[in-house]
């Protein structure tokens, strides 16, 4: 057990990372479509459609890094310092985004400042979101056992790219959301979004799954070597799959589908990134073992984690169901 | 550029903290509040009560936003500025911020949202049960985090190897001696500041001659807890002094600007300016005796002066000893008008004008203020170290540059700053405003006048279902 206990918390941080990119994306990426309407009672819709959901989402963000921090110390001090700008802009580009939520509300009719709030700051985070995710696959240059590199040293194309991605990807979510959570002209609008979207998403999960196994010798190895080359190709095939049910259920016009299916391009998403990167936390420097909490500090933890996250799922489903359908508008407590 | 990194990262901490902790000192207190009005309103059937809960529901969903997302910088921040910190004791601080999040913050998130949102989607028992969940969620947040710091002002319950932290008692590194005082005293301080500013407002409105119902019950139910919460405070930071006097004496050393001992008793320093060059008090008032009989509970007890401990141990001085007795004067004062509201109440004259409602009116940052001085005081007294005796501040810093950490601190504060002010405005306005009624029960009336014709459109859709 205590052997494993490493590679189950790694398991569990991607877990709480992966429900927090679903769930936070699908709020974030209503924020990024904010734009794209002018109309106050769309924009009332928009932003009602997530507002019950989006403290809980953002909860997961402090799960995984605690999480991180918890159960593999090590990498969270390297990792934090290093990934240091991007990481600072992603929580002041949340703090904007977050008390829109209320502030917007308050502020009628004089609001369109916290309309630019929410926009701007979820369009932010997540490319601050993305930026962190290709720092990290680029690497950190690491020194005894702490950060030893400067203070931009994750600005890449490629992390560039990986911000853009994500900025796509949650605009997705967000857009699928809609389509399931509104409805009148926005909910046709939501669609048409939608499939632009699926289009550029596919672009950037295509030049992430070139770039990076063309960069890293140890990531082309896994992917391409016998057997893992037949254990993993249902991957891509399913990704192809995946999108291609998300554009036929789009023109079906039906609610539910496509959000689902964009979830399930974010998983397999992940799991290629998981497949590219386990054992590392820190590529090619640290791994989830050399990183490990003290056994005692990962078991007390996860003895609760067990225990309580089929309760927080539960109450986290209770509170979907009932604000469950198409937003009725007007509908809040303001 | 030649700034001290150290120093810049305490004061980005220090100033995103003291930011942060203004949200829960008023949402702990805020939501015990708004539950019990809901309870009101189902056991005594009266939508006044639900409605004034509705109102402090808005105050309240504005204040928690402003918590939350203050208080994920906290959470990144142990990584990105104190990364040495983060590794040295991860092992034993680390799981008590994963069950604060696991047992409070997914608890308090998701029913905030049926709270907020609810009100006509669930069962009114199920919205009262919504807010007493919140409620409790916010208190058990705050048991984990001064848990966390509670080990850190005096760790117990763990073995150093390397330089780290390990566990070796759950149940010591939770419950270190210093925890249990620490935690009344905090949660307490909630329910006290959320008590003055119910209190302020309701005096604000009665005074207008404004929702002038809503007012006489905001002071009555903020005065009858007050009246009980500001003695039993004082009592509390009593036996939570004597209990750091017993495991954290240079901290008490110095917030008293005690330098030694010159037998007999420990005379009270009521007023002075402290030189720790010269390791003594300028222009000191002292009382005889009245130190160590609040410190010791004995007219002739004897607390270890500062010249006791090596200079390099010793906590700065001025900062606690003024914060201190901000934190001790506001307290005192807090007493005084809770008992002269609580006797004019008796007495039948509460809702009179008069200095005392005017003053009332004026006395909702008062447990801001307290909060604030008590947390600079436990916390500057704890320095040098950041855990006692095991890490020094100095040495927990991340590995970066000073420059990097001076911009973001510039950063957080003009965006605090924005936020601060825009949140104060809002909240303001919202009072000004006061409890708009909702009308008969559940009636899904429109709430902005803009939806109205939307509206009218599904009712009349349902009726026909």
């Amino acid at each position: 057990m205590e052997a494993n206990l490493p590679a189950i918390w790694a398991a569990l941080i991607g877990v709480s990372v992966v429900l927090y990119v679903i769930m936070d994306g699908f709020d974030l990426g209503v924020g990024i479509l904010f734009p794209f309407t002018r109309d106050e009672r769309e924009r009332d819709q928009m932003m009602n459609s997530v507002a019950p959901f989006w403290d809980g989402n953002e909860t997961w963000l402090v799960l995984g890094g605690g999480g991180l921090w918890v159960a593999f110390p090590a990498a969270y001090a390297i990792i934090m310092p290093a990934l240091y700008v991007p990481i600072i802009v992603m929580l002041l580009a949340l703090i904007f985004r977050g008390v829109a939520f209320e502030f917007r509300w308050a502020a009628k009719p004089d609001h369109s400042l916290w309309d630019i709030a929410f926009a701007g700051g979820s369009a932010v985070a997540a490319f601050a979101q993305g930026v962190v995710l290709g720092g990290l696959l680029n690497g950190i240059t690491v020194e005894n056992g702490a950060f030893a590199g400067g203070p931009f040293d994750w600005f890449s194309p490629f992390a560039i790219a990986c911000g853009l991605g994500l900025v796509a990807g949650y605009a997705l979510l967000g857009a699928t959301w809609l389509n399931m959570r509104v409805s009148g002209d926005l909910e046709v609008r939501a669609r048409r979004w939608a499939k632009t979207l699926l289009l550029v998403v596919l672009g950037f999960v295509l030049i992430v799954s070139v770039w990076t196994p063309l960069q890293y010798e140890r990531i082309a190895a896994r992917w391409f070597t016998w057997p893992n080359i037949l254990y993993l190709s249902p991957v891509p095939v399913l990704t192809a799959l995946l999108a291609a049910a998300v554009w036929t259920t789009l023109e079906k016009e039906r609610p539910f589908a496509p959000f689902a299916g964009s979830v399930g391009l974010f998983v397999l998403s992940f799991f290629g990134l998981a497949v590219s990167q386990f054992p590392y936390l820190v590529p090619d420097q640290l791994t989830v073992f050399d990183a490990a909490a003290a056994p005692e500090s990962q078991m007390f933890l996860l003895v609760g984690t067990l225990a309580l996250l089929p309760v927080i799922l539960g109450y986290t489903i209770f509170v979907y169901w009932t604000f469950r359908g198409r937003v009725r508008p007007g509908e809040g407590y303001h | 550029m030649d700034l001290d990194p150290v120093l810049l990262a305490r004061i980005q901490f220090a100033f995103t903290i003291s930011f942060h902790i203004i949200f829960p000192a008023f949402t702990i207190g805020l939501s015990a509040w708004i539950a019990t009005l809901l309870g009101l309103s189902l056991w005594k059937r009266d939508p006044f009560y639900r409605d004034l809960a509705g109102f402090w529901t808005k105050i309240f969903a504005v204040s928690f936003a402003m918590g939350v997302v203050s208080g994920i910088v906290l959470t990144y921040q142990f990584g990105t500025n104190w990364s040495r910190f983060s590794l040295a004791v991860g092992n034993v601080v680390g799981p008590l911020i994963g069950y604060e999040v696991l047992t409070a913050f997914f608890l308090e998130a998701s029913f905030l949202g049926i709270m907020l949102f609810g009100r006509d989607r669930v069962s009114p028992g199920l919205h009262f049960a919504s807010a007493v969940i919140v409620a409790i969620g916010t208190v058990i947040s705050a048991f984990w985090i001064l848990s966390a710091n509670s080990w850190m002002q005096f760790p117990t319950g763990h073995e150093i190897r390397d330089g780290i932290a390990y566990p070796v008692d759950w149940m010591q590194v939770i419950f270190s001696p210093t925890f249990p005082w620490r935690f009344a005293h905090m949660v307490i301080a909630a329910y006290i500041t959320t008590g003055f500013v119910v209190l302020a407002v309701g005096a604000r409105w009665w005074l207008r001659g404004k929702h002038v119902r809503e007012a006489e019950t905001m002071l009555r139910m903020a005065l009858g807890i007050l009246v009980v919460l500001t003695p039993l405070q004082l009592v509390v930071g009593d036996f939570h002094g004597l209990n750091t006097l017993e495991h954290q004496p240079a901290k008490i050393a110095g917030l008293e600007a005690h330098w030694e001992n010159h037998g007999g008793s420990v005379p009270l320093v009521a007023f002075a300016i402290p030189d720790e060059t010269a390791e003594t008090n300028r222009f000191e008032l002292a009382i005889p005796y009245l130190g160590s009989l609040i410190l010791t509970h004995d007219l002739y007890g004897q607390i270890p002066g500062l010249k006791e401990f090596p200079r390099e141990n010793r906590p700065p001085v001025l900062p606690i000893f003024v914060s201190f007795r901000v934190m001790v004067g506001i307290g005192l004062l807090m007493i005084l008008l809770a008992v002269i509201g609580s006797v004019r109440w008796a007495r039948g004259r509460l809702f009179q004008p008069g200095v005392v409602m005017r003053v009332f009116a004026m006395t909702w940052p008062l447990g801001f203020v307290a909060v604030l001085a008590g947390w600079i005081t436990t916390e500057m007294g704890r320095q040098p170290w950041v855990v006692t005796g095991f890490l020094r501040t100095a040495d927990a810093m991340s590995p970066i540059g000073a420059t990097q950490i001076l911009v973001s601190l510039v950063l957080f504060v003009l965006v605090y700053a924005a936020i601060f002010v825009s949140g104060g405005y809002y909240i303001n306005r919202l009072l000004e405003k006061g409890p708009v009624p909702r009308g008969p029960d559940h009636d899904p009336r429109p709430l902005r006048p803009m939806s109205a014709a939307h509206d009218a459109g599904r009712v009349a859709l349902h009726a026909g279902e």
